[in-house]
């Protein structure tokens, strides 16, 4: 009968995300260390209740979905704080271009010297080039140049938590505390979910940080298309063109995947694939 | 009314952005055509900027707990990455860290020029 109730709750899953996020908050005030990040604990322990009472996460999202929703307008409105700072943009666009191009060439050569340390091969490769900027971006780039989506779009949002618990007290160590300085870097490296954190720190690094989030985007689109050329594919494996091979070893949605690059807006539509992380970022476009 | 006349505006611009993401083949999604709709409108004065301020500054706000959801499917993709999660786990980490150092360096250092140039202080 309970479980009947969880799972036929609209509210419970916006309760949750709810409750977790002010106990969060409140820990937070509590232990005031720059690494007891807020968002983290939010989820981890939204993750303990859904496991402790067994609530699937289909059932959870059911309800919390409503709040995912509202990440589109949310981040169309990143553009309010852009505009306010208007003058800070002007003034300083020459160090602020010089910052997002350095971080997408990093981004993009840092992968590929890892992927050299560990011996990626090439899908694996690109699944994480686009790694650092915002996930529909990022899973687009991922799908077209043969990598794996779904993993792309953990690491994204794995990289996004990173950048939102750690930006801050990384860059304080490092001496780089102007605040344009740090809008462009926590955009740069952990895009909306860094720069929602940015948001919290002043008006000027969020502001920077939406900027940083845009341009550096579609900077690795290009850049990306260069780079997945320094690690081919073996030689043998390439036969069939592009995602032959690798499909046999894709962890899930396969066809999907190939679909995904160009009919990302008709996926609610056409496919339906496993409830994944996948298929929910894709129809969310966060 | 006020609150809901702004939100009919950033609903209309996010819907501007969709229309964009689906006619334009590139993996851009519709945020991010409506993030530069609205900057281009605000800047040009078409929307001003109280039309949609109290409601976009509550937006922003709230934007930390609507990644709350996606991020706690992560437990879904455990399946794609308990093989090798901890060499996912090191690229990601380091990749984070490089970039936001070297982008950190290079602004800070970029704007410490600029501003000897001007001989002005406050950036």
């Amino acid at each position: 009968m309970l479980s009947g109730l969880i799972s036929q709750s609209v509210f419970l899953g916006v309760l949750i995300t709810l409750g977790a996020w002010f106990l969060a908050l409140a820990l937070r005030k509590r232990f005031d260390y720059a690494f007891v990040n807020p968002l983290l604990i939010a989820v981890v322990l939204t993750i303990a209740i859904l496991l402790a009472t067994r609530t699937p996460y289909q059932t959870y999202y059911d309800g919390a979905k409503y709040l995912s929703y509202l990440l589109t307008p949310a981040t169309v409105c990143l553009a309010i704080p852009l505009y306010e700072q208007l003058e800070a943009l002007k003034k300083n666009y020459k160090a602020i271009l010089a910052g997002i191009v350095t971080g997408v060439v990093t981004s993009l050569l840092s992968v590929l010297a890892l992927a050299l340390i560990f011996g990626l091969d090439h899908a694996e490769y690109v699944t994480f080039l686009p790694k650092s900027v915002t996930s529909a971006i990022g899973m687009g780039i991922s799908s077209e140049l043969g990598g794996y989506s779904a993993i792309t779009v953990a690491v994204i949002i794995l990289t996004g938590i990173i950048g939102n618990m750690m930006a801050q007290p990384v860059l304080r160590l490092f001496k780089i505390t102007d605040p344009v300085a740090v809008g462009v870097a926590i955009g740069s490296s952990s895009h909306a979910i860094g720069t929602a954190r940015a948001m919290e720190i002043g008006p000027v690094e969020g502001a920077m940080s939406s900027l940083s989030i845009t341009v550096s985007g579609l900077l690795t689109v290009v850049g990306a298309m260069i780079f997945q050329n320094f690690i081919q594919e073996a030689s043998g494996r390439r036969s069939g063109g592009r995602g032959q091979s690798e499909r046999k070893i894709m962890p899930r949605g396969g066809q999907e995947r190939r679909k995904a690059y160009h009919g990302i807006q008709r996926a609610d539509q056409e496919f339906q694939p496993d409830p994944g992380l996948y298929a929910r970022v894709l129809r969310l476009r966060l | 009314m006020k609150y809901l006349k702004q939100f009919l505006i950033i609903i209309a611009i996010s819907f501007a952005g969709e229309v964009l993401h689906y006619f334009i083949p590139l993996p851009v999604p519709a945020s991010i055509y409506g993030m530069v709709l609205l900057f281009a409108g605000l800047c040009t004065e078409l929307i001003p900027l109280s039309a949609v301020k109290e409601t976009g500054d509550f937006l922003v706000a709230m934007m930390q707990i609507m990644f709350i959801p996606a991020t706690v499917g992560l437990i879904d993709s455990w399946d794609i990455l308990k093989d090798r999660w901890p060499v996912y786990l090191i690229i990601t980490f380091v990749t984070t860290m490089a970039v936001l150092l070297a982008v950190g360096m290079v602004v800070q250092l970029g704007l410490a020029r600029s501003k000897k140039k001007e001989g002005r202080e406050n950036a």
